[in-house]
């Protein structure tokens, strides 16, 4: 046996010059559900371990599951939402396997009856083209406890003196969505991956199923690839990268691994089936279990509860409820705000489009709205640190009404840019409503014209080369006068004003 | 007073204790003394909560005393299971695995004694996990026949049989997957129900094969079986499988005892070969009171009922391999560390504890069923088995359609020796030939004395099927096989058992194992 480096990578390039690339993605989504799959535990996320347990989601002996009907509505719902057949009739099974975070040591799962099946997902990749996502299923299934490794080195079990388990999250509703293989993807297969991903994130958001957070494992991305010689049809081995948690890194797995199989293969290797651990921070994956096709979880149709078999007229019902979908959405509020093509990808990359809708909803005109939430609000979120703007906002207790009145402010003329950055600043602080910074601050626009007119004289005065410029017909050169004026005025002027009145003076 | 309370059925303690003759602490205390005097030997009870059972019994009197309004049933105690949850009483299902588990909460069936005013007198011994017919699976030793102490009381639910065969309790709880409740009531001359599946809560019942399990009433007449039978069934939200509608009929059927033109079947692959003479002339006999009675006989073919034992012992054994898999060390019970291992995984010690924990028969049917629903077998075994179980649905379903019910000797034979079949899994498990193919349909059964073996003296059983959610057809035919045999007998069947003390037995029988083990409480008696 020659032996072969299976953790060097060669460039992306090599990759695409002799291979085309297969990815399969299995999202997991936690529902919102107020309580638990099969028990009316609560789900609150970071409660005290073991707090949010009962003889059901701890396995107790005796205990017996009840389904979630609010948790079947949003299985259906996201169904639907992917263009899926939905099962007129069909049933939990068990997946057996023995591990200390799962109660009953089955996972009470759907196998080969789906509640959703047969459907896709249209993607919009940034070239303005569209990538159809198909899927193969959406099933329902309940998490599994969290084990906490302590004494080893990373946290990993690996060098553990003991563990933890927190059955917090045992029982929590899962729903489990799978792609068909993606093929012919090629050079583009990480950014499908990421806008799969994305627009998935989205779509579940729209729903109001999930809070959808990445980053707290409510939405977990597996993502299996594989890679085939250019020109062949048979399928190669695939790894299944776990613990893919954020939409970069969905991206950087998929383009990881493909230059990882790319070295195995292209050194005469071949690809060990078996899950693979993404590490965020150092941007490459490590090798978990080996995983089989033999891997036999004995799955049999749970005994404990009766079959799900939602009524056509429900399934009608519940197809009613669905949103419009994002994708189109965002077209309708693009064209209705009148944004370019790059301002409203800034605005859905910053996560601001529902912050903005609300925002115009409350009275703020588009370009105020996108202009105070992507300006300074998220200058500030991202210097603070935070998560994303609209966490932040919340945190800040910043609301559309807010930005509202602050325009108010700047049409009112009584603040100027300058002035609504400051007043932000207060506001952002937790002084108060902007009005109430701006009194505080005793930020005001220098009402009185006379004043004005007397700065204008006097920088007109100081300058007499522009001003003769301006009185040539070249008026953008009252642009410096402007600013002369408003430093004049110790910024607390209205540099509109200003402007007319110069203009005023030196051409009219 | 003249009334033994220990003899007296539970509609006649009802009645007493409604007059004010009697007092639920009264009765308590002499089914405690009458524990305290002959289990021992039995060893029908794993547990005897002789504090907690006065306790409720003292409650209820108290109760009645201000005048409440009582369930009829009120301050009759009972005997339970030990495979159903008890809050804060000791619930090992007769495994090593559970010693010393304490639930935290009730079964559903549990719940609704204790909201009836029953004191729970203890926790009933069985073999371990259901899985047997004779309790010599227990791992705790087994339990005694009444009848003959040299023999098996029957089994999964031989405790819960002969706690009432041998007077220490009017009632019980029992479970069956496969005739853990009709075979023991069989071998012990006693009453045993099987309900509809899906109609008592199997919520706290802890499963031994989910989809056949189902809760009942362990007696000794007909009617108390109904009365129990009311009170345990009816619908629960937390068992999925529980059937949402009101319980059968059952007490008035009980009291009508009434089969005039009712057509009863007689099943043709549950009768002569295989069946003991004594067992099968008992049954005849039973079969010719109830035409007496007004019954009309029809016989009836269920051929796939030959194929039920091979069925059952696909489906028990993989549904039981999963349901037993959070026996695992990690969150209640038994923990064994592995020996000669410095810093055991988790993996270690749960296969450390469930080699220490579970017994022979308990791991050979989790072998069996992980077998059978291993990836390239599940089609073979699991998929045909519940191909089968179709089979015998329909061979029910058109059974009924020209019988009311389906009648059959309960158990092949009368109670067998300890040791004659404990090494011979096969033979052990023919005894349940006649009761597994109710479980594999839902069907509910009934078994009810139809007298003594002429080869042995020994109790035989006879067996009552109805349709599903007919149930109250069981206690119409059973009530009324009843009466005519009591006529027959001059009095219950149990006045020919044999008078029992601690005495009974001189020396420690070595195929037994007599002991009751250390963790066991007895009650002091009154």
């Amino acid at each position: 046996m020659s032996s072969i480096d299976t953790e060097a990578t060669i460039s992306y390039e090599e990759v695409l010059e002799s291979f085309d690339p297969v990815m399969g993605l299995e999202v997991h989504v936690e529902l919102g559900t107020n309580t638990k799959m099969f028990c009316g535990c609560a789900t609150e996320f970071g409660a005290e371990p073991n707090t949010q347990v009962c003889p059901v989601c701890l396995g107790l002996p005796g205990a017996l599951p009840v389904v979630n009907e609010k948790a079947v509505e949003s299985a259906i719902r996201i169904g639907l939402a992917l263009n899926c057949e939905i099962a007129q009739w069909c049933r939990f099974a068990r997946k057996n396997y023995f591990y200390p975070d799962m109660p009953k040591n089955f996972q009470t799962s759907q196998y080969d009856e789906p509640i959703a099946f047969e459907g896709y997902l249209d993607v919009d990749l940034d070239d303005g083209s569209t990538y159809r996502v198909e899927i193969e299923r959406a099933h329902m299934e309940e998490d599994t406890g969290k084990s906490l490794h302590v004494g080893g080195s990373t946290g990993r079990i690996h060098g553990a003196t003991h563990s933890l388990v927190d059955y917090n999250r045992a029982g929590i509703p899962l729903i489990e969505i799978v792609t068909k293989p993606l093929r012919g993807a090629g050079e583009r297969a990480p950014e499908i991956a990421r806008a799969y991903v994305a627009t998935l994130r989205d779509l579940l958001k729209a729903l109001d199923v999930s809070d959808v957070k990445m980053e707290q494992g409510s939405m977990r991305c597996d993502v299996n690839l594989s890679l085939m010689p250019k020109g062949s049809t048979t399928l190669g081995t695939r790894t299944e990268t776990k613990n893919v948690n954020s939409l970069r890194s969905v991206e950087r797995a998929v383009r990881y691994e493909m230059c990882r199989h790319g070295a195995i293969l292209q050194a005469g290797g071949s690809i060990l089936q078996e899950t693979r651990h993404w590490h965020e921070d150092t941007g490459v994956t490590t090798s978990g279990r080996p995983k089989s096709d033999a891997d036999d979880y004995r799955y049999f149709p749970e005994p404990d509860l009766v079959p799900v078999a939602p009524p056509q007229e429900r399934v009608e019902e519940l197809r009613a409820t669905l949103p419009e979908p994002p994708a189109q959405r965002r077209k309708r509020l693009q064209s209705d705000w009148g944004f370019s093509d790059l301002e409203m990808r800034d605005v859905l990359n910053a996560g601001l489009v529902d912050l903005i809708g609300s925002t115009v909803e409350a009275g703020a005109t588009p370009a105020g709205a996108r202009k105070w939430w992507s300006g300074e609000i998220a200058r500030r979120a991202n210097t603070d640190g935070a998560v994303d703007v609209a966490t932040y906002a919340v945190e800040r207790g910043i609301t559309p009404a807010h930005v509202v009145e602050l325009e108010g402010l700047v049409k009112g003329g009584r603040l100027n840019d300058s002035m609504a950055r400051q007043v932000w600043e207060g506001v952002l602080d937790g002084e108060g409503t902007p009005t109430a910074v701006a009194d505080a601050r005793g930020l005001e626009l220098v009402q009185d014209d006379g004043a004005l007119e007397a700065a204008v004289d006097t920088v007109i005065a100081a300058n007499p080369e522009v001003a003769q410029k301006v009185r040539d017909g070249k008026v953008q050169a009252a642009g410096a006068l402007i600013g002369q004026v408003m430093k004049e005025m110790k910024g607390q002027a209205d540099a509109g004003k200003a402007r007319e009145i110069i203009l005023a003076k030196l051409t009219g | 007073m003249t009334t033994d309370l220990t003899r007296a059925s539970a509609s006649e303690l009802a009645d007493l204790l409604a007059s004010g003759e009697t007092s639920s602490v009264e009765v308590t205390r002499a089914l405690l003394a009458r524990t305290h005097d002959v289990d021992t030997d039995v060893h029908a009870y794993l547990h005897v909560d002789h504090d907690g059972a006065l306790a409720s019994a003292r409650d209820v009197d108290e109760r009645r005393g201000r005048g409440e309004a009582l369930h009829q049933l009120a301050g009759v105690p009972i005997a339970v299971k030990d495979v159903l949850a008890t809050k804060g009483l000791p619930t090992t299902c007769g495994s090593k695995i559970l010693e010393g588990w304490v639930p935290p909460y009730d079964a559903t069936v549990v719940a609704r004694l204790r909201e009836a005013g029953m004191p729970i007198l203890g926790k009933t011994n069985m073999d371990e996990f259901a899985m047997g017919s004779s309790t010599e699976h227990s791992a705790y030793g087994p339990t005694r026949n009444p009848w003959d102490l040299d023999r098996i009381p029957g089994g999964s639910g031989g405790g819960s049989s002969a706690v009432v065969a041998s007077f220490q309790a009017p009632l019980a709880i029992g479970t069956d997957t496969g005739g853990s409740i009709r075979q023991p009531a069989a071998v012990t001359g006693t009453v045993g129900t099987k309900p509809t599946y899906g109609g008592v809560s199997r919520y706290g019942l802890v499963a031994l094969a989910s989809s056949l399990d189902q809760a009942g009433p362990c007696t000794r007449t007909v009617l108390d079986a109904a009365l129990l039978h009311e009170v345990i069934g009816g619908h629960d939200p937390m068992d999925s499988t529980s059937i949402d509608a009101p319980v059968p009929p059952v007490v008035e059927a009980a009291r009508r005892a009434d089969v005039k033109g009712m057509k009863i079947g007689i099943v043709r692959e549950l009768t002569g070969d295989g069946f003991q003479a004594g067992v099968q002339a008992r049954f005849d006999e039973s079969v010719q009171h109830l035409v007496d009675a007004g019954a009309e006989v029809v016989e009836v073919s269920c051929p796939s009922f030959t194929a039920a034992l091979a069925a059952y012992y696909l489906i028990l054994p993989s549904e039981a391999s999963s349901n037993l898999a959070k026996f695992d060390a990690m969150r209640f019970g038994l923990r064994v560390l592995p020996e000669g291992v410095d810093a055991p995984s988790a993996e270690q010690v749960m296969a450390a504890t469930r080699d220490a924990g579970f017994g022979d028969e308990v791991k050979r049917r989790i072998i069996l069923g992980t077998y059978a629903l291993s990836s390239g077998y599940y089609d073979a075994y699991y998929g045909s088995a519940q191909k089968v179980r179709r089979l015998i649905a329909d061979d029910f379903a058109r059974a009924f359609e020209t019988a009311d019910v389906l009648v059959s000797p309960t158990a092949p034979t009368t109670a067998f020796r300890f040791g004659d079949k404990i090494d011979d899994p096969m033979a052990m498990y023919l005894n349940d030939i006649a009761t597994i193919p109710a479980n594999l349909a839902g069907v509910p059964g009934m078994s009810l004395p139809s007298g003594l073996a002429d080869e042995d003296g020994l109790p035989a059983g006879f067996q009552i099927l109805a349709p599903a959610a007919a149930d109250d057809r069981l206690y119409a035919v059973g009530a009324a096989l009843e009466q005519r045999l009591l006529a027959s007998w001059g009095g219950p069947l149990l006045n020919r058992a044999p008078h029992l003390t601690n005495a009974s037995i001189a020396s420690a029988d070595a195929t037994a194992g007599a002991t009751t083990s250390a963790d066991v409480t007895k009650g002091e008696g009154a």
